[in-house]
C-alpha cells in the first residue's frame, strides 16, 4: 500500500479531481496548506508589491494499493500542470503505507483502502 | 397643476425639479423634522450597499470574496461621482428627447440647487443624495448574477453605461413629474420606492447577462459552497435595516405616509422570511439560514413598489406570495440549468414583478377613491392592474434590450468574461492581487 501526497496549486484542484474521478479514483482527502517552493507570489498592499512568505497551496492525499500508483500519479501530473509546466505547479510524494484500517468494520490492509 | 399637486401629497410625494419651484412663488423654509429624517434615510440607504456587499460576498467561494464585494463598493465610487456630475440631471431634469430622459444644465454638478429648498421643506441636496443611493445600489444588485466570472474593468464600464442608458431613463419615466409612466392611468403607475426602477430593471438585466455570459466553469456539476454564510446573514440584516430608509424615506416626508411605509416594510420582510421558513421546513424538514435571508429579501423587494398604498394585511399576503414565487423561480432555475449565480432574477426580478402587479389588489380605498375622482367617475382594480402591467412590461422590455446590446458590445470589444485560468485562480488574486482570508492560511 502507498500513500500519495500531492501539493498542487489551488486553482488546479477542480481539474485534478475531475481527472481522477474520470479514472474512477474517488476517495481522496484535500486540505488547504501553505508552503514555499521555488514559486513566488505577490499581493498588492496600498501600492506596494508584497511577496508572500508562504503561499497558499492545496494538499491532496490518496491512499491506494500498488497497482494504482502509476495511474494516479500520471493523472495528477497531467491535470495539475499549467500549460507546459510552470514554477509552483507542485510536487508528488509517494510513501509506503504500513497499515490501513477501516474504522466502521475494523477491516485491515488492502481491503480497507 | 392640481392633479400633480394631489399626487405629490398623497403617495409619491416625490419630485420637485427646479422648474416646479418657480410657480410656488414664495420662499419655503427648511422643515427640520422632515430634513433630518431624509438625511437619516439617505444614510440608511447607503448602509444597504455594504449590506449587499456582505450578502453577496458571503455567498461566493473564498477565492472570489473580495472581487464580489468590490462590485458593490466600486458602484459607490463610480455611480457616486456620475450621479453628482449628471445622473441627477438625467433622472430629474425636465424631459428632453421626447421624454427619453431628463436634462437640466443647472443640475449638472448639482450647481443649480446650492440654495434650493423643495416644497417638502427639504434642501434639494438631501433629495439628490437620497436618490443617488438608489442609483448606486441598482447596478450593484445586478452584479450578483455574473459573480465569480467577469472582468473588473469591463464591469466598471458596464455599470456606468447601464446607469446612463437604463437606470436614468427609467428613473425619469417612473419618478419625475413629467415622466410618462408617472402619469399613466388615472393616478399614475404605482412604484413607491423602486419596484420597477430598481428591482425589476436590475433583475431582468441580471437574467439577460447571466444567460449571455454562460455558466461558471464546472456549474452545476461542481458544488460551489458559500464561503461565509455568517457574513451573508449580517448583510441581510443590514439590508433590512437600510430598507427603512429606502421605503419610508421614499415618502419624502416625515408624516403619516412615512409611518405607513415603515410599518408595511417591517411586516412584509417578516412575512417573506416566515413563508420561506415554512416552505423549507415542510419540504426539506430543515430551515436554512440562507433560506431565511432569501425570504427577508423577497418580502422587502415585494413591498418596495407597494409601501405607499397597501395596508398591513396586504403586506403580509404580498410577503407570503413573494417567497412562494421566488422559491419556485429558483427551483425552476436549477431545473433549467442557467447560472444566475446569486439568484438576482429569482429574488429581485420575480418578487419585484409580484409586488408591482400584486399590490393592485391591496390598495387602500382612499387611494382608489382619489383615482376615481381624477379619472372623472370610476377607477377599477382591473384598470389599475393594466397600468401596472404596462409599467412592468415597459421596464422588462426596455431594460433587457439595452442590457443585451451593452453586454454584447462589451464582450465583443474589451471582453466581459475573464479567462478560464483567471476564473479558476479566483478573482481576488488574479484581478486584484489580494487574498480575502489571510487568516485561513498561515503566512
Amino acid at each position: 500500500m502507498k500513500l500519495i501526497t500531492a501539493i498542487i496549486q489551488p486553482d488546479k484542484l477542480d481539474e485534478v479531481r475531475e481527472a481522477l474521478i474520470k479514472k474512477d479514483i474517488k476517495r481522496i482527502t484535500a486540505s488547504r496548506v501553505t508552503g514555499r517552493g521555488q514559486h513566488v507570489e505577490e499581493d498588492l498592499y496600498r501600492g506596494q508589491e508584497v511577496a508572500l512568505d508562504l503561499i497558499p497551496k492545496v494538499r491532496v492525499d490518496i491512499a491506494c494499493n500498488e497497482k494504482f500508483v502509476k495511474v494516479i500519479c500520471d493523472t495528477i501530473i497531467k491535470s495539475a500542470r499549467h500549460n507546459n509546466g510552470k514554477l509552483g505547479d507542485g510536487k508528488i510524494f509517494v510513501t509506503n503505507l504500513e497499515e490501513c484500517i477501516r474504522i466502521r468494520t475494523g477491516e485491515k490492509g488492502a481491503d480497507a483502502i | 397643476m392640481q392633479r400633480i399637486f394631489l399626487k405629490i401629497i398623497m403617495t409619491f410625494g416625490f419630485i420637485f425639479c427646479s422648474g416646479s419651484l418657480a410657480f410656488s412663488g414664495e420662499e419655503i423654509g427648511v422643515d427640520s423634522g422632515v430634513t433630518s429624517w431624509m438625511i437619516t434615510s439617505t444614510a440608511l440607504v447607503l448602509l444597504m450597499i455594504p449590506g449587499l456587499a456582505m450578502f453577496y460576498g458571503g455567498l461566493v467561494r473564498a477565492k472570489n470574496v473580495l472581487g464580489t464585494m468590490l462590485h458593490s463598493y466600486s458602484a459607490m465610487a463610480i455611480i457616486g461621482v456620475f450621479w453628482a456630475v449628471c445622473g441627477y440631471s438625467m433622472s430629474f431634469g425636465p424631459s428632453v428627447m421626447g421624454g427619453w430622459f431628463g436634462w437640466d444644465p443647472d443640475l449638472v454638478f448639482l450647481s443649480g440647487i446650492d440654495d434650493k429648498i423643495m416644497d417638502a421643506g427639504v434642501p434639494e441636496y438631501v433629495f439628490a443624495m437620497f436618490q443617488g443611493k438608489f442609483a448606486i445600489i441598482t447596478p450593484a444588485i445586478i452584479a450578483g448574477a455574473f459573480a465569480e466570472r467577469v472582468r473588473f474593468k469591463t464591469y466598471c464600464i458596464f455599470i456606468l453605461l447601464w446607469t446612463i442608458l437604463v437606470y436614468s431613463p427609467l428613473c425619469h419615466w417612473v419618478w419625475a413629474e413629467d415622466g410618462f409612466i408617472f402619469n399613466m392611468g388615472a393616478n399614475g403607475a404605482i412604484d413607491f420606492a423602486g419596484g420597477t426602477v430598481v428591482h425589476i430593471s436590475s433583475g431582468i438585466s441580471a437574467l439577460v447577462i447571466a444567460l449571455y455570459l454562460g455558466s461558471r466553469r464546472g456549474y452545476p456539476r461542481t458544488a460551489m459552497h458559500p464561503n461565509n454564510l455568517v457574513m451573508t446573514l449580517i448583510g441581510a440584516g443590514l439590508l433590512w435595516v437600510g430598507w427603512f430608509g429606502f421605503n419610508a424615506g421614499s415618502s419624502i416626508g416625515s408624516n403619516l405616509d412615512t409611518a405607513r411605509a415603515l410599518t408595511v416594510t417591517q411586516v412584509a420582510g417578516a412575512s417573506g422570511a416566515l413563508m420561506w421558513m415554512l416552505i423549507e421546513g415542510f419540504k426539506h424538514e430543515k430551515v436554512t439560514s440562507l433560506g431565511v435571508a432569501s425570504g427577508i429579501l423577497a418580502g422587502l423587494v415585494v413591498i418596495t413598489p407597494a409601501a405607499g398604498v397597501v395596508q398591513v394585511k396586504g403586506a403580509i399576503i404580498l410577503g407570503f406570495i413573494a417567497s412562494i414565487f421566488s422559491y419556485s423561480a429558483i427551483q425552476m432555475k436549477n431545473k433549467l440549468g442557467y447560472d444566475d449565480t446569486l439568484d438576482v432574477f429569482g429574488i429581485h426580478g420575480v418578487s419585484g414583478i409580484v409586488g408591482a402587479l400584486g399590490l393592485t389588489f391591496f390598495i387602500r380605498s382612499s387611494w382608489m377613491e382619489e383615482a376615481a375622482i381624477l379619472a372623472g367617475g370610476s377607477w377599477t382594480v382591473l384598470q389599475q392592474l393594466g397600468v401596472q402591467a404596462l409599467a412592468v412590461l415597459i421596464t422588462v422590455i426596455y431594460a433587457s434590450i439595452i442590457t443585451f446590446i451593452l453586454v454584447v458590445i462589451l464582450e465583443k470589444t474589451i471582453g466581459f468574461r475573464i479567462t478560464e485560468r483567471e476564473e479558476m485562480e479566483g478573482l481576488d488574486h488574479s484581478l486584484h492581487g489580494e487574498h480575502g482570508y489571510g487568516l485561513i492560511n498561515l503566512n
